[in-house]
């Protein structure tokens, strides 16, 4: 059966992106297209560069000293290139949010988390913060639970929920992308779970990168998939196609479990 | 049964002696005594010093006490214009203190680039910490006294144990921001906030209790300084009190000090008496540091 071709257009797109730490090569020449609304997952072994890639997305590594960006990643509508020096990086945080490997809410009230991303924008209007906090919690599955206690501090959740927290305090911003990092890997497979179902539900707004080590998740819950190693990309292609019928035996290998 | 038997026998080779295990509660058991020892010590010398205190100058601790000035009667002399004189030094050295030394560890720890002559800077303020406190005094004469005209005044005095305190502030401050996790940084950087967002909403209300016990500790060290205040002149007979900051002042160590130095028995009496008072004061600013690191504390919860 072949899956309903729908028109797609073009969020992001990846040309020649080579990445550096200091004169060691991580990524080397990576091209790739992500479609709007859809979740792509990037797959592969530990220390293939595929969280490097990802965190190049939102300029998270000009955190880290001696990382460089040698490419090009383009953003579609606005057809403005990321990495270009004369970019902003406020400017792409505000439109790309990123969700990390392990909870990391601000030690603060749920409410506080939620809200910041608005704040730093300088939103007031506190009937507009609460709408928007609300929405951003039931999108990412976690209204429910916590509704009565929104001024309770975040630690308080457990880590499924922390990680619930951070969707939403990134959704809240609508940004257009959402970066997720291995999302459920400090998780349980319960929390996992919560997170994957919410994932369909963010996709109809949001483009979603998704990075996981976990190819159960990745076939799961991701429209297109990437395959790396060592810092290439080895395949990509619809996820139903890549997981049933792989084009390369490293890809093959992978799947089946052979390595990895 | 002095030893289990597994039915892997590979594994009772390997002896586990019941001995054994009682000696390591043992050690267990030694270190939390040395533990204990180890507090009570430091517990019982500050009481023995409390009560020795009370027992010389108890009697002399009244309201004409707090409200006279030093008179060449032992009986009649009091320590008005001295902890006045220490309150006002106190709150000129704090504000000084905290506004100068967390920016400084800001600076250094988040804006500074990381170089050889950033951690030349790092180095000297290690070392400024162990300078000897005369020598802050002889800069203070020096520089705040004689080049800059403001004489032997409380605003002289304030920035004379600022300067003394700052490096331990510097330092407190920087280990302060050091231990938070890079992952707050993160997860503010990635929402789009800028480095004085994240500086001001996330990384100083989290460091606030670690950089506050620096100023804890500072303060406690300035209130018993004597030494540099001598130098730059503080009075030991003031009878009337400040009314601005570029006035004369005494202080209480100076003041117990001048008592001592008397042959009078009557005297000692009175210097103990001031001792009490500067120890209370001591607990004084320490409690109020400890009220606000606690008010700081309730917006964090990790």
């Amino acid at each position: 059966m072949v899956a309903p071709q729908t028109p797609e257009s073009l969020k992001i797109s990846i040309q020649n992106l080579n990445f550096y730490f200091g004169t060691k090569q991580v990524l080397k020449n990576i091209n790739l297209d992500m479609s709007e609304k859809k979740v792509t997952a990037l797959m592969g072994p530990s220390g293939c560069g595929k969280t490097t890639l990802l965190r190049c997305l939102n300029l998270m590594h000009e955190l880290t000293e001696d990382a460089r960006a040698d490419g090009v990643a383009i953003l579609q509508p606005q057809d403005i290139n990321l990495l270009a020096d004369e970019v902003d990086p406020l400017w792409v945080r505000q439109r790309i949010g990123m969700v990390f490997q392990k909870p990391n809410p601000f030690p603060k009230s749920m409410y506080e988390n939620v809200a910041y991303g608005l704040r730093l924008r300088g939103l007031k209007n506190k009937t507009e913060l609460e709408n928007r906090i609300e929405k951003a919690l039931t999108q990412a599955g976690l209204w429910k639970e916590v509704s009565d206690r929104l001024q309770q501090p975040a630690f308080s959740l457990s880590g499924g929920q922390q990680q619930r927290l951070c969707i939403a305090r990134a959704l809240a911003v609508e940004p257009e992308v959402l970066l997720l990092d291995e999302p459920t890997s400090a998780l349980d497979p319960i929390s996992t779970a919560h997170i994957e179902e919410q994932l369909a539900e963010i996709k109809k707004h949001v483009t979603v990168i998704m990075v996981t080590h976990n190819l159960h998740q990745a076939a799961r819950c991701s429209d297109d998939t990437v395959f790396m190693l060592n810092g290439e990309v080895i395949e990509k292609g619809r996820s139903q196609k890549l997981f049933t019928n792989p084009q390369d035996p490293r890809t093959e290998n992978y799947i089946t479990g052979r390595f990895g | 049964m002095s030893e289990a038997t597994f039915k892997n026998p590979a594994i009772n080779t390997a002896k586990y002696p019941e001995t054994s295990i009682k000696f390591r509660h043992f050690l267990s058991f030694m270190f939390k005594l040395l533990s204990i020892l180890g507090l009570f010590l430091g517990l019982i010398v500050l009481l023995v010093l409390i009560g020795d205190l009370i027992r010389r100058g108890g009697d002399r601790l009244s309201l004409d006490f707090f409200l006279n000035f030093p008179s060449r009667r032992a009986e009649k002399a009091g320590i008005l214009s001295a902890w006045v004189g220490t309150l006002w030094v106190m709150l000129i050295t704090a504000v000084m203190t905290v506004i100068v030394g967390v920016s400084a560890a800001i600076y250094l720890e988040e804006y500074a680039p990381k170089n050889r002559f950033t951690r030349l800077i790092e180095l000297n303020i290690l070392n400024l910490a162990a300078m000897p406190s005369i020598l802050y005094g002889l800069l203070a004469l020096g520089l705040f006294v004689h080049q800059m005209k403001l004489g032997s005044s409380l605003l002289t005095a304030g920035m004379t144990l600022s300067l003394l305190v700052l490096p331990v502030v510097i330092v407190a401050s920087r280990e302060a921001l050091r231990a938070l996790p890079f992952t707050l940084k993160e997860a503010s950087y990635a929402l789009g906030a800028t480095q004085f967002q994240t500086l001001v909403y996330h990384q100083v209300p989290a460091a606030i209790s670690g950089m506050m016990t620096g100023v804890i500790l500072a303060l406690s060290r300035a209130v018993g300084e004597t030494a540099p205040l001598i130098t730059i002149g503080a009075l030991t007979y003031i009878a009337f009190l400040p009314k601005s900051l570029l006035d004369s002042f005494t202080v209480l160590p100076i003041q117990l000090f001048n008592w001592l130095s008397r042959p009078q028995e009557e005297f000692h009496a009175n210097a103990a008496a001031a001792g009490l008072v500067l120890l209370f004061l001591t607990f004084l600013l320490n409690a109020v540091a400890i009220f606000i690191r606690i008010k700081a504390r309730k917006n964090i919860k990790w």
